[in-house]
C-alpha cells in the first residue's frame, strides 16, 4: 500500500531536481503528442531539441535568444524571492526599449563612443521608472502589484505603437510603424563576425553574478529571503519592509529594460512594433524552472530558448505547427508545478499489516 | 533505318529535354514566411493557399507561420535560405529590414517581399496587390445600398496603403451617392477580433449601415450580422461567416504570382523588379455578389469590374478634392502610381483627421 506522508520540511535534493523531471516530463508529453499528430517522435524531438543547435550559428541563436530570457529572469528573482509578484516584465522590457530607443534616435545620425553607454543607461533607467509604478502603488497605496504590473503591460505596448506610428516613425519610412534605424555607435557590438550574438550577453552574465552576490552574501539576500518566508517573521525582525520592496522592483526593471536594449540595439536595430515576442511573460517560466537561483537560471534561459527555436526547426523540416514551441513552454511550466508536490509530500510504502 | 535512328535520336533529345525540364522544376524549393497562423481566414490564409497552387504547379514548398517581426524574423529567413530554398516569400511588412539583410547574406536566394519598399539588391523584388480597385466597387455597392448616408469603416495603420484605400471607396460611394459620408474608426491592429468587433459596434452605434474594413478578422462581418447591418469581406470570401450580412468581398488571390515566380526561378529567368498588380491581372478577385443586391447593382458592378480590369476606368479619376477642396487631381486625369504609393491624405466626403 502505498501512503502520501507530508514532509516536516520540502526537501532540498527534491527542489532542484524537481526542473530536470519536469523538463524530462515535458520531453516524455511532447513525443506523445507528436505520435498523436502522426509525426515520429524520436525524429521531431531531434529536430526540436538537437538540430537547431548542431551547429556554431544555431549555438550562437541559442545563446542570443537566452540572453533577454536570463537576464530578465535575474531581475525576477529578487521579486519573486522576496514575494513581490512583478509580473510586468514585459512592460519594463517595453518602456526600457522606448526611452533607449528614444535616445537613440536622438544620435541617429551621429558617431561616437559615448553613445552607446548613454543608449544603455537610458533603457535601464526606463525599465527602473516604469517598475517604480507598482512598487510604490504597492509600498504606499496597497495596491496589488500583480494587477498592476501586468495592466502596465498594455499601456507600454500602446505607448510604443503611438511613438513608432505617430511623432517617431521614420520620415523616410512612408508613414509604416517603424523608426529610423539607430546609427552604428548605438549598436551593441557583435562578438563574431557573421552571426548575431552581441555584447549583451555579458550584462546577462554581470547580471548573474552580481545576483548571486546579493542572494547570498549580503544583509539585502537575507532579508528577502526572509520576507519571502514570511513576511511577519520579516516584519517581527524589524526589517524596513517598504524600502526593500521598491529597491527589488526597481532592480528586476532595470533588468528588463536592459532586455529591450539589447534587443532594439543589437538584433534589430530601430523601434517598430514588435520589440520583443513577449520575453517578459516567458521569464517568469525561466525564474521558477531555475528555481529562482541565478546559476539554475542560466540553465532554464538555454532551455526555454531551444523551444522557440526548436518550433522553427520542426515547421521548416517536419512541417509540424510552429506553435508547438508555446505548448512545450506551458507543459514545462505545468510539470514543474506538479512536481512541486513532491517538495512537500512523500510517498510511503506501507507493508500490509497481518 | 536511317530514318529509324534519325527518329530515335530525335525522340530520345525530346525525352532527354522534358527530362532535364523537369528536373529543374521540381528542383526548385519555396518558402513562405508568415506573420499569423495559416487559419486565420484573412491575410496569411490566402498566401497559404497561393502557396498551395505553387505545390499544385509541381514544386517542393515550405512554410513557417506565425514568425514575429521582432529579432526571431531574421533567423527564421536565414536558416530558410540555409537549408536549400531558392525563393522565400516573405509575407508582411515588418520583414522588410530582415529580407534586405539576409538577401545580402545569400545572392543566389531569391527573396520577395510583400507590400514593402526596399530592394537594396539584386535578388530581392517586391510585391503587392492594388487593393483600391476592390474597393472601388466595394464603394458602389456601399453608396447604392446605404439608407442612412453614413458609411463605417474600420481601418488599421494610417499608412498609405489604407488612406488609398479609404479614398478610393469613398469617391465610388460618392459617385453613386453624393450625400454619403464615410466614419472611419482606426484599430491600430491587422489582426485582434475583440478591438475590431468593438470598432464596428461603434461605427454602428453612429448610424453607418454598411461597414467596410481594412483588418483582417472575421469579427467585423459577424457584428455586422449581428446588428443587422452590411458588411464586406476582407482578404478571402467572408460569406459562410455572415450570410446576410456580407454582400461581397475582395479576395487576395497571390496564386498565379507565386507560380510565375517560382517558374521563373526555375527556368532562369527570375528578376528584381515592383510588381503592383490589380483586377486586371487577377490578383485582386471580386467574391460572388450577394442576392439581396438589385439587379441593375449587379449589373453595374459587373461592367465596372471589367472596366477597371481592362483599365477603362481609373479608380483615381479627377476632379477629386481633399478635406479642405484644395484640388488633388485635375478633371480628365488620373493619379500616378507615385502619388497612389505616397497617399496621406483623405478626399473630400471623409470624416476627421488622420491620425499623427
Amino acid at each position: 500500500m502505498i501512503k502520501i506522508v507530508k514532509r516536516d520540511q520540502p526537501s532540498k535534493t527534491i527542489f532542484f531536481f524537481t526542473p530536470v523531471l519536469a523538463i524530462f516530463l515535458t520531453l516524455v508529453a511532447g513525443g506523445l503528442i507528436f505520435f498523436i499528430l502522426g509525426f515520429k517522435p524520436f525524429e521531431a524531438l531531434k529536430f526540436f531539441f538537437i538540430v537547431p543547435i548542431a551547429d556554431k550559428y544555431g549555438f550562437s541563436e541559442l545563446l542570443l535568444k537566452a540572453t533577454p530570457l536570463c537576464l530578465i529572469a535575474i531581475g525576477l528573482s529578487f521579486c519573486f524571492k522576496s514575494n513581490n509578484w512583478n509580473i510586468g516584465a514585459e512592460g519594463q522590457l517595453t518602456f526600457g526599449a522606448i526611452v533607449s530607443g528614444g535616445v537613440a534616435l536622438l544620435f541617429y545620425d551621429q558617431e561616437g563612443f559615448y553613445i552607446l553607454p548613454i543608449v544603455i543607461l537610458a533603457g535601464a533607467i526606463g525599465g527602473i521608472i516604469y517598475a517604480s509604478i507598482p512598487a510604490i502603488l504597492k509600498t504606499y497605496f496597497n495596491t496589488n502589484e500583480i494587477l498592476v504590473s501586468l495592466m502596465l503591460v498594455y499601456v507600454s505596448k500602446l505607448i510604443l505603437d503611438y511613438l513608432v506610428v505617430g511623432p517617431w516613425s521614420n520620415p523616410e519610412g512612408f508613414n509604416f510603424p517603424e523608426t529610423r534605424q539607430f546609427s552604428e555607435s548605438a549598436r551593441l557590438p557583435l562578438l563574431f563576425e557573421g552571426l548575431r550574438i552581441h555584447a549583451g550577453i555579458f550584462l546577462a552574465l554581470a547580471a548573474v553574478v552580481i545576483s548571486w552576490f546579493v542572494f547570498y552574501k549580503t544583509y539585502l539576500g537575507f532579508q528577502m529571503k526572509v520576507s519571502g518566508f514570511s513576511l511577519k517573521t520579516a516584519k517581527y525582525a524589524g526589517y524596513k519592509g517598504k524600502k526593500m520592496i521598491i529597491l527589488v522592483f526597481l532592480i528586476s526593471g532595470a533588468c528588463a529594460g536592459l532586455a529591450g536594449v539589447g534587443e532594439i540595439t543589437g538584433p534589430i536595430g530601430q523601434l517598430h512594433r514588435e520589440v520583443s515576442p513577449d520575453y517578459g511573460f516567458t521569464a517568469i517560466i525561466v525564474a521558477f524552472l531555475g528555481r529562482l537561483h541565478p546559476v539554475g537560471i542560466i540553465f532554464a534561459s538555454l532551455v526555454v530558448a531551444i523551444t522557440y527555436l526548436g518550433a522553427e526547426t520542426a515547421q521548416i523540416f517536419m512541417q509540424i505547427p510552429k506553435y508547438t514551441g508555446q505548448v512545450f513552454q506551458g507543459m514545462i511550466l505545468f510539470f514543474l508545478l506538479a512536481s512541486d508536490y513532491l517538495l512537500f509530500f512523500k510517498f510511503k510504502f506501507i507493508g500490509s499489516k497481518k | 533505318m536511317h530514318k529509324f535512328l534519325i527518329r530515335s535520336f530525335v525522340s530520345s533529345l525530346v525525352l532527354l529535354f522534358t527530362l532535364t525540364v523537369a528536373a529543374v522544376a521540381k528542383d526548385v524549393k519555396a518558402a513562405f514566411v508568415y506573420i499569423g497562423p495559416t487559419g486565420d481566414h484573412g491575410w496569411t490564409y490566402q498566401h497559404d493557399v497561393g502557396r498551395k497552387a505553387v505545390e499544385a504547379a509541381g514544386f517542393k514548398t515550405t512554410y513557417v507561420e506565425g514568425v514575429p517581426e521582432s529579432a526571431d524574423a531574421e533567423r527564421v529567413l536565414r536558416q530558410l535560405a540555409n537549408s536549400g530554398h531558392d525563393i522565400i516569400f516573405t509575407t508582411s511588412f515588418g520583414y522588410m529590414n530582415p529580407t534586405n539583410k539576409v538577401a545580402k547574406e545569400f545572392p543566389n536566394v531569391k527573396f520577395e517581399h510583400a507590400t514593402g519598399y526596399k530592394r537594396e539588391h539584386p535578388n530581392v523584388a517586391t510585391y503587392a496587390a492594388r487593393f483600391y480597385e476592390g474597393r472601388t466597387i466595394l464603394g458602389t455597392i456601399a453608396g447604392t445600398m446605404t439608407k442612412s448616408n453614413v458609411i463605417g469603416y474600420v481601418a488599421s495603420f494610417p499608412i498609405p496603403e489604407v488612406i488609398r484605400g479609404i479614398n478610393s471607396f469613398t469617391l465610388a460611394a460618392q459617385k453613386v451617392n453624393p450625400n454619403i459620408k464615410t466614419k472611419i474608426v482606426w484599430a491600430f491592429t491587422w489582426y485582434d477580433p475583440g478591438k475590431e468587433a468593438e470598432a464596428a459596434k461603434a461605427l454602428i452605434d453612429q448610424g453607418a449601415d454598411v461597414i467596410a474594413q481594412h483588418t483582417d478578422s472575421t469579427a467585423i462581418v459577424q457584428m455586422a450580422e449581428k446588428a443587422g447591418v452590411y458588411a464586406f469581406g476582407q482578404a478571402s470570401d467572408m460569406d459562410k461567416f455572415a450570410p446576410k450580412a456580407v454582400l461581397t468581398s475582395v479576395e487576395n488571390n497571390w496564386g498565379p504570382y507565386y507560380v510565375d515566380r517560382v517558374k521563373a526561378v526555375a527556368n532562369g529567368t527570375w528578376s528584381q523588379k515592383d510588381t503592383w498588380h490589380g483586377i486586371g491581372d487577377g490578383m485582386v478577385v471580386i467574391s460572388g455578389l450577394d442576392s439581396q443586391m438589385p439587379s441593375d447593382l449587379q449589373a453595374k458592378v459587373k461592367k465596372l469590374q471589367a472596366d477597371l480590369a481592362s483599365g477603362k476606368v481609373h479608380s483615381f479619376t479627377g476632379p477629386i478634392y481633399d478635406q479642405k477642396g484644395n484640388l488633388m487631381v485635375a478633371e480628365g486625369k488620373t493619379a500616378d502610381d507615385g502619388m497612389l504609393a505616397g497617399m496621406m491624405t483623405y478626399v473630400k466626403g471623409v470624416e476627421g483627421d488622420i491620425p499623427k
